[in-house]
């Protein structure tokens, strides 16, 4: 069923008893040309554009409990393309355009709601940085816009800008960032996949794959054994775990990130703004609840939930950047797995295994990435070859020397 | 979390900093004919375990020694706390 308005105004007018299940519920067959383990918006992603640009409709998305119930579910729904190496920001720019056509692609109400996103600088050093970055987004065909302290203070008169220790100066806008809906990104996903004719399997855990001499030929499922021509894993939190099965070490660590939401409030933030002094970072959402967090609890951790030293830490960034939020009172946490890589930049790869294919290692940024990771693993899956934009996002790439590091921080993913 | 230090006690993990997993402790042979390939896999491969898990902890608010902690992944219970140095020692580094 298509949607649109006049389907709306036809359902209402008839006791809306003509809307039918979103997606299909299959049992699975025994053996599909392509399996992806995760039915996450990553997995989702894979499976629409596999369907959408490849034609390859003999497809499966194995998730083990419900569609859409890890990441894609558990993030603070910010989409922005302000990345500073070639490695990145290319593919950051191809995501965001994907979320500006995505609703119109999959016929679907993701409330794509580009609001802008605000980088704060507090020093002369990070204004120099916030202009690089700025100018390395142009180039890669993004927006970016360098505000000073009196443009900044238009847009959001609320912030403490005569801090004693953290003024702040200014701040690097990308007006087309914003928020998504981040269910809803799964949900369309899914029904455009569905749609096409691919299989969504819910409750149907991977315990291990089928590898025969050294070339994969399906998975071994809570559901039975699943052949498959090609396996293509994307289950980022839980990276490491579902690849040990096929006996491979990844240069990746999982750990806890947590989440807060105040109570509903009246409209009071533009877009999405970030803290530079410490690392905090805010959004409202269309409901009014303040959307917040920070940095990651900093232990390995498969818990989905996190310790009170990382909430302090949010909530005195906080209350550095705009006191006013102490009046505001945190009505729900909730913490989720995140693959941290060694150098804060994500893999969508072939592994040493034939048929097997990986993509992880979204560190803290996955949801922003969803379109296009799922556009670029399905053309390396489809093509065997990867997408120009993910061409540096390779497993080997520590070996040959070439990380992506954004921060500079070295192979310690917990600084990333 | 509490951590159990074995020579002040439960202290708050607040006064600790995390650098990962044990491991980093064995350090490869310099001098070996695959050195590049022992340090890349040193450097950069995790056993990332979901369950208990070795991890060095530095007590920098505290007495600055490093401890090696059990911990499980999936509960953050702390099953055992060890003093670094006899950990190295045990495994044959002379400090």
């Amino acid at each position: 069923m298509r949607y649109s308005a006049l389907q709306i105004l036809r359902q209402g007018l008839t006791g809306n008893r003509g809307w039918k299940p979103v997606w299909r519920e299959p049992e699975p067959k025994p053996h599909y040309d392509i399996v992806i383990v995760g039915g996450g918006g990553h997995g989702l992603a894979t499976a629409y554009y596999l369907a959408a640009r490849h034609g390859l409709t003999n497809v499966a998305v194995l998730e083990k409990g419900w569609l859409g119930s890890g990441n894609v579910g558990r993030n603070t729904t910010i989409v922005r393309s302000n990345y500073l190496l070639p490695g990145n920001e290319p593919f950051y720019e191809l995501s965001m355009k994907l979320w500006e056509g995505l609703e119109q692609d999959l016929n679907y109400n993701a409330m794509v709601s580009q609001r802008g996103i605000i980088n704060l600088y507090h020093s002369d050093g990070q204004r120099d940085a916030a202009a690089r970055r700025g100018n390395a987004m142009i180039l890669a065909g993004a927006d970016a816009v360098l505000l000073d302290r009196e443009a900044v203070r238009k847009k959001c008169p609320f912030l403490d800008f005569d801090n004693e220790r953290f003024p702040i100066m200014g701040g690097l806008w990308q007006p087309r960032g914003g928020t998504v809906r981040h269910d809803a990104v799964a949900w369309g996903y899914a029904r455009g996949a569905d749609r096409q004719g691919v299989d969504l399997i819910q409750n149907c855990e991977v315990t291990g794959f089928d590898i025969r001499s050294g070339v994969c030929r399906g998975v071994e499922t809570a559901r039975g054994t699943i052949g498959a021509d090609r396996v293509a894993v994307c289950v980022a939190g839980s990276s490491g775990r579902v690849m040990g099965y096929a006996g491979l070490r990844l240069p990746i660590e999982s750990h806890v990130l947590q989440a807060f939401v105040s109570e509903g409030l009246k409209p009071a933030i533009p877009g999405v703004l970030t803290f530079g002094a410490g690392h905090f970072y805010i959004s409202q959402s269309d409901k009014g609840g303040l959307v917040f967090g920070g940095d990651i609890d900093g232990y390995n951790s498969y818990a989905q939930r996190g310790n009170l030293p990382a909430l302090e830490h949010v909530c005195e960034g906080g209350m550095a950047l705009m006191p006013m939020i102490g009046r505001a009172r945190v009505l729900r946490i909730w913490g989720g797995l995140v693959d941290m890589s060694m150098d804060g930049s994500p893999f969508i790869d072939r592994t040493p295994i034939d048929g097997l294919f990986f993509n992880g290692g979204w560190n803290y940024g996955g949801f922003k990435a969803t379109p296009a990771s799922g556009y670029c693993y399905a053309h390396l899956i489809a093509t065997g070859a990867p997408h120009p934009v993910a061409a540096e996002m390779r497993l080997d790439r520590f070996e040959r020397g070439a990380p992506i590091d954004e921060r500079g921080a070295g192979a310690q993913p917990n600084l990333h | 979390m509490l951590i159990d230090h074995p020579l002040l006690g439960p202290r708050d993990e607040a006064e600790f900093v995390i650098l990962g997993d044990a491991g980093l402790i064995d350090r490869p042979d310099w001098q070996a004919e695959d050195a590049a390939q022992l340090f890349h896999d040193y450097l950069h491969l995790r056993d990332n375990p979901a369950g208990e898990h070795r991890e060095l902890w530095f007590h920098e608010q505290g007495d600055r020694s490093w401890l090696v902690v059990t911990r499980n992944t999936l509960t953050h219970e702390i099953v055992r706390v060890e003093l670094a140095r006899d950990v190295a020692i045990a495994r044959g580094r002379d400090r």
